[in-house]
């Protein structure tokens, strides 16, 4: 099974303090700390899951500039044999029609079998996977969390509402997007880094991807985001100061009050 | 701008979701001249229930009635939607399992715009259709606007549209013949349920929500005193359960349960929106969390900027002095 995997470098969520910079123009870029996208990182292993059982290799695509190099790195570095980065400032201000469309490209390179990405990225559009296997006209679905390879289909779990498992059959060629909690994705030590450090990583632009750079980049894209912003909202909480023990003091009183002690 | 607004109906066991009528009220919002028409598709008795109670909101609906329609296969619906559709169509769906899955390769098919996740609508401007979204878990929001000349698919998040009220009274129009004949390259087999877990979090009424910003599953334990100290229960954010600290059946939110506690205390836990639509019924919510601008304080009605594993140790031995 040749399986291709899409990541991205995002700024990690979890970690920051987002804030709007430059009038909405941009997030502030300084002292954010990136890393994978969390879903990447599921699919990743998933697929690296898969070919140890059935054989093969995974690939590893980003887009992105030199920075994103240490994300492949990384991805790599969790068992795929190969990475590929697409970089060129003709892919700037993409939407996620002109991402796919990259993606696309690169795809068609090789006869991959199987095509993952993450259910969705910093944006929380959840795009990409859907658009690139309407692109592909590839079989497609969503929000995977169980692949089970059956000769020339797939056994797919979806995770739908409550947390309920939808479970279909797939034809291989397909783009499934990946959930997160489908596996738990290896730990990344230092020396899985170094044993990927000097693989080369091919770096294609739009010419080698014979990629119409009429249509990806700013230019081409039908949805543009015009400016980041902070909602005017309600209230918000009533925020409790002062010392540990004085906060926790208040906490008590207002859990008594309430009835939180039962 | 004139345009064909469509809205697809998410429905099961003969009952249209909540979403068919925020739907209809996100169509009235964006275009308050247009007629919209609801697009239901499925099998038997059931859809005809749901065709007739969808018909007491809006003023078409297309009904779709094919044995392979009885679940909802956005692989099967994609094809039907692009060949029955006049071109140029904005089509909302909800920002579900179901509109994720079929929404993007849609607006490919159709050559449309894709506005996924939209929280508000700014106005139509020329060709420009102007929404409001949210990015980084929903610590930033955006302005995005799509080019929707050739038509825009828009899914919309559950909540951000109030519902419409029904007034409407809409003519079924039966298009099942248009569907016959349909097949995918993805045949849907079954749905296995969640498993439910050994406690029931659904009828506790003070809940002790525990988050990522736990940090490490040693301090877990620190969530658990405190929760002992209250007499209260332990749940959870997603992140927790995909790293098997604890049981599936403990997640609050869209994939998870939905619970109607009369207190929640979230702990670390940012605030995403699959997580707090799991939360039901207006509880107090108390948020500690270290990022001030966490999403979370915006639905709390009390919150606390601090680190965890400073403040659960106080507050469990306050507590427990206190009674
Ligand atoms: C289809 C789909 C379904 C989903 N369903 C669900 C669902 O049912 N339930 C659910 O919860 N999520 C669900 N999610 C995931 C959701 O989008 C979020 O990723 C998730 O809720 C984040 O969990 P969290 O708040 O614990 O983690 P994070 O978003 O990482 O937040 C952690 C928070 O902890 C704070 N923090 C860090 N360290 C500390 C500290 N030492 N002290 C205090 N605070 C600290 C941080 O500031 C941050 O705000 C779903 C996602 C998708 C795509």
């Amino acid at each position: 099974m040749e399986i291709l995997v899409c990541v991205k470098r995002v700024p990690d969520s979890a970690e920051n303090e987002i804030s709007v910079a430059s009038g909405g123009a941009d997030i502030s870029r300084e002292d954010l700390v990136y890393a994978v996208n969390e879903w990447d990182n599921y699919a990743v292993e998933e697929a690296i899951q898969i070919v140890e059982r059935e054989g093969g290799s995974v690939t590893v695509v980003a887009l992105g500039d030199s920075d994103t190099e240490e994300v492949v790195r990384r991805e790599m570095a969790m068992g795929a044999e190969a990475g590929l980065m697409l970089v060129d400032d003709a892919f700037a201000g993409s939407d996620g029609l002109g991402v796919a469309t990259i993606l696309k490209a690169a795809a068609e390179k090789k006869s991959y079998d199987l095509i993952l990405t993450g259910a969705q990225a910093d944006d929380g559009a959840a795009q990409v996977g859907g658009m690139l296997a309407a692109l592909l006209d590839r079989p497609y679905a969503s929000l995977v969390n169980k692949v089970e390879v059956n000769g020339p289909t797939l056994r797919i779990g979806r995770e739908i509402e409550g947390g309920s498992q939808e479970l279909s059959d797939i034809d291989l060629p397909c783009v499934l997007s990946i959930q997160t909690g489908i596996n738990e994705p290896r730990y990344v030590g230092l020396r899985g880094i170094r044993k990927v450090a000097s693989v080369e990583i091919p770096v294609l632009d739009g010419a080698a991807l014979g990629v119409d750079a009429a249509a990806v980049g700013q230019a081409a894209a039908k949805v543009r985001r015009v400016d980041y912003f902070v909602p005017a909202v309600g209230a918000g909480a009533d925020m409790l100061t002062g010392s540990t023990k004085e906060v926790a003091a208040q906490l008590v009183d207002l859990l008594k009050a309430k009835g939180g002690l039962n | 701008m004139a345009a064909n607004v469509f809205a697809l109906i998410a429905h099961a066991a003969g009952k249209a979701d909540d979403s068919a009528l925020e739907l209809l009220s996100a169509a009235k919002s964006l275009f308050p001249e247009a007629a919209p028409t609801a697009l239901v598709l499925g099998s038997g008795p059931g859809l005809k229930a749901v065709a007739q109670e969808v018909a007491a909101s809006f003023p078409e609906v297309w009904s779709f009635d094919q044995e392979t329609l009885a679940y909802p296969n956005a692989e099967l619906i994609r094809p039907l939607l692009v060949k029955v559709l006049p071109a140029g169509s904005i089509v909302i769906l909800p920002h579900s399992t179901l509109g994720i899955d079929l929404g993007p390769g849609l607006s490919v098919k159709l050559g449309a715009a894709y506005l996924p996740d939209v929280v508000g609508f700014d106005g139509v401007e020329g060709t420009q259709l102007k929404v409001v979204r949210q990015e980084f878990a929903g610590q930033v929001s955006a302005h995005v606007q799509g080019d929707v000349s050739k038509g825009a698919v828009v899914t919309v998040r559950s909540g951000a549209f109030a519902p419409a009220s029904p007034s409407a009274v809409g003519t079924v129009i039966d298009k099942s013949p248009e569907a016959a004949g349909l097949s995918a390259r993805r045949r849907f087999v079954e749905v296995v349920q969640a498993e439910a877990g050994d406690v029931d979090i659904t009828r506790e009424e003070v809940l002790v929500a525990v988050g990522r910003g736990i940090g490490e599953q040693d301090n877990l334990s620190l969530v658990d005193d405190l929760a002992e100290a209250m007499g209260a229960t332990v749940c959870c954010s997603r992140p927790i359960v995909d790293a098997k600290w604890l049981e599936k059946g403990r997640q609050v939110g869209t994939s998870g349960q939905t619970v109607k506690p009369k207190i929640y205390l979230a702990l670390g836990i940012s605030g995403a929106f699959q997580h707090l639509g799991g939360l039901k019924g207006s509880p107090f919510i108390v948020a500690v969390n270290k990022n001030p601008k966490a999403p979370i304080f915006q639905a709390a009605q009390v919150g606390v900027v601090a680190d965890l594993v400073e403040l659960l140790p106080e507050l469990t031995e306050q507590i427990q002095k206190a009674r």
